[in-house]
């Protein structure tokens, strides 16, 4: 008996004092707090897009033009075809300049940057680039391809602003991904034999592969929400066009041209277009996810 | 430094076959024998590095102090030494893998056969074809298959690639993988063992048909069964290359060095047949660090 009291002695040594039991709950209140704060405006916006996007989507949300006509309640107003089409074409162009060209900067800051002053000073304009506010993108396409050239507005156009609000953060992901191959497999690789070009096309690439797809994603979801840099250089439309030479429609520019409409029918079709446009970027983020968990990086 | 380009062109001895050809008295040029041919080829005019004068840096740093030194044909030299005298960045200097890291470069002369590999005109990327390496840590490539990893040398560096998958079987073979792996070529080499994943790597370095191979402790991951396989493969690969090991373990060198050559601080210390080295070293740190006393 006396060594079970002695070792209820012992365990008293390691029992928590009153005044951490204190300032732990305090710390966990105060993390719990915070995130219930966080979520609130987040719960928020799904409930929104859901109750009032989820009325107007029907079979011919999806399939039919807007019509333009938002002023005679009894004639139709069309959905949102052209828009997911434009957003979808607008944004296929966009990635096709930007993550090759984003790529191929990330490769060369990594495998010959390195420490070198130009490699310092690209990396440094590609943060201040991350910084740009997106509409300076479409200024800067409306001045020069736009006002300069005393041309239209064009969906390529539209899709230059987007490369340029993707193209750093296309580099910066894949740069960050490319860092993460070991340097054991370059070792390897070049002293097989291998010319650099040949490591980095049949070695590295392949292995930052999986990592390199979901900031491609994430930079393609991103651009895809915006509406500022299309404003002024796709413009908006009604029809359906597969010219990128031609005016262009967009979720975001639809949604923005919508919800400032007086009629309330044209407003809705702007939740439900948002309604799309959140899904569409679901997708693509829960694409992002299922190809970085097969990453053998991660 | 480039490693590929224009320079590529402007090598004399682009091809490392083409290097054996001005060995003297060479019988059989023809080296490149039918695939058919058992791994176990009858040993050929071997290929022998000759270091003078080598010195080597970590930007000011000298971390290998003007070394000279002979790795004879078809036999084994282990390197040994205290951690950090510079053994390591010795061998990685044989194929000019020492300059891959920033700010590093090397002085003084390898030469292979009489060829110095630190000639202008020398392609880099020629050299280490001629000199393959395996390297301490196991290092697959993870996105490659059995067979992949070990094609990868002859399709990273172009070369012919008819009898690919006799190529393949037969480095898989000279590395004692091949029972171990045959049914499952296909799958990913990250999955093998540690010892398993050290062999593949010599199989995709013995494909490219080196001239001489390099290895850097390649047995310091390993467990004792896997290390000893290691090293009966290392007796068996050295009728057809030349074979330098550096290695922490002077058991490992005892057991399977034909020479052996110790360093301190960068510095030569003492080389000479390996039977010399542990029993009658001429020099006092060698017999110290032989039996224990430092290092």
């Amino acid at each position: 008996m006396s060594g079970h009291g002695q070792a209820q002695r012992q365990l008293q040594r390691f029992a928590p004092s009153r005044a951490r039991q204190r300032s732990d709950r305090l710390a966990r209140g105060f993390i719990l707090a915070a995130t219930v704060i966080a979520l609130i405006p987040l719960v928020l916006i799904l409930y929104y897009l859901l109750s009032k996007g989820l009325s107007s989507w029907s079979p011919s949300f999806f399939t039919t033009d807007p019509t333009g006509n938002t002023f005679f309640a009894k004639a139709s107003i069309g959905g949102i075809k052209s828009a997911i089409l434009g957003t979808i074409e607008i944004v296929a162009l966009a990635s096709a300049i930007s993550i090759p060209a984003g790529i191929g900067v990330a490769v060369w800051l990594v495998e010959y940057g390195g420490e070198r002053l130009a490699a310092h000073l690209v990396r440094f304009f590609v943060d201040v680039l991350t910084g740009v506010p997106s509409i300076v993108f479409g200024l800067f396409i409306y001045i020069a391809l736009i006002v300069g050239t005393g041309s239209s507005y064009a969906g390529y156009k539209g899709s230059l602003a987007l490369s340029l609000l993707m193209l750093p953060v296309v580099i910066r992901s894949a740069e960050v991904v490319l860092q993460l191959v070991p340097g054991a497999l370059r070792e390897a690789a070049l002293a097989l034999g291998a010319p650099r070009w040949r490591v980095i096309f049949s070695v590295v690439l392949p292995t930052a592969l999986p990592g390199m797809v979901t900031g491609v994603l994430l930079a393609i979801a991103r651009a895809a929400g915006e509406t500022a840099p299309l404003l002024f250089t796709a413009a908006a439309t009604f029809k359906t066009d597969f010219n990128l030479g031609q005016f262009m429609n967009s979720l975001p520019v639809q949604i923005y041209n919508d919800v400032t409409s007086p009629t309330t029918s044209v407003v809705n079709r702007a939740w439900g277009a948002a309604l799309t446009l959140v899904t569409m970027i679901l997708i693509l983020n829960l694409l992002a996810r299922l190809v970085s968990r097969r990453s053998r990086l991660a | 430094m480039s490693t590929d380009g224009p320079a590529a062109t402007a090598v004399p001895h682009n091809d490392p076959m083409e290097l054996e050809h001005h060995t003297a008295d060479e019988t059989h040029p023809a080296t490149d024998a039918p695939a058919t041919a058992q791994p176990q080829r009858p040993a050929h005019q071997g290929h022998s590095v000759r270091l003078e004068g080598l010195r080597a840096f970590y930007g000011e740093a000298e971390q290998v102090r003007g070394i000279s030194l002979e790795f004879p044909a078809n036999q084994v030299t282990a390197i040994i030494g205290p951690s950090g005298c510079g053994k390591s960045t010795m061998i990685r200097c044989v194929n000019r893998m020492h300059e891959e890291i920033p700010g590093a470069h090397a002085k003084g002369k390898v030469l292979l056969d009489d060829v110095d590999l630190y000639d202008p005109a020398v392609d880099v990327v020629a050299v280490r074809r001629a000199i393959g390496m395996v390297f301490q840590k196991p290092n697959p490539f993870p996105t490659m298959s059995i067979f992949d990893n070990v094609a990868a040398g002859l399709r990273l560096t172009s070369r012919r690639r008819e009898n690919l998958s006799h190529k393949v079987e037969s480095a898989l073979r000279s590395a004692s993988l091949w029972d171990e792996v045959k049914d499952r070529l296909s799958s990913p080499g990250a999955g093998l063992s540690g010892g398993q994943q050290q062999r593949l790597c010599i199989a995709r370095s013995l494909a490219v048909d080196p001239e001489v191979l390099l290895m850097d402790e390649p047995c310091s991951a390993l467990d004792p069964i896997a290390t000893l396989k290691i090293e009966e493969l290392i007796d068996q690969l050295k009728q057809r290359v030349t074979i330098v090991i550096v290695t922490h373990n002077m058991q490992q060198a005892a057991r399977v060095a034909d020479r052996t050559a110790f360093m301190l601080s960068g510095a030569l210390v003492e080389v000479g047949p390996t039977q010399e080295i542990f029993t009658t070293p001429g020099d006092l740190r060698t017999e110290e660090y032989v039996t224990g006393k430092f290092g």
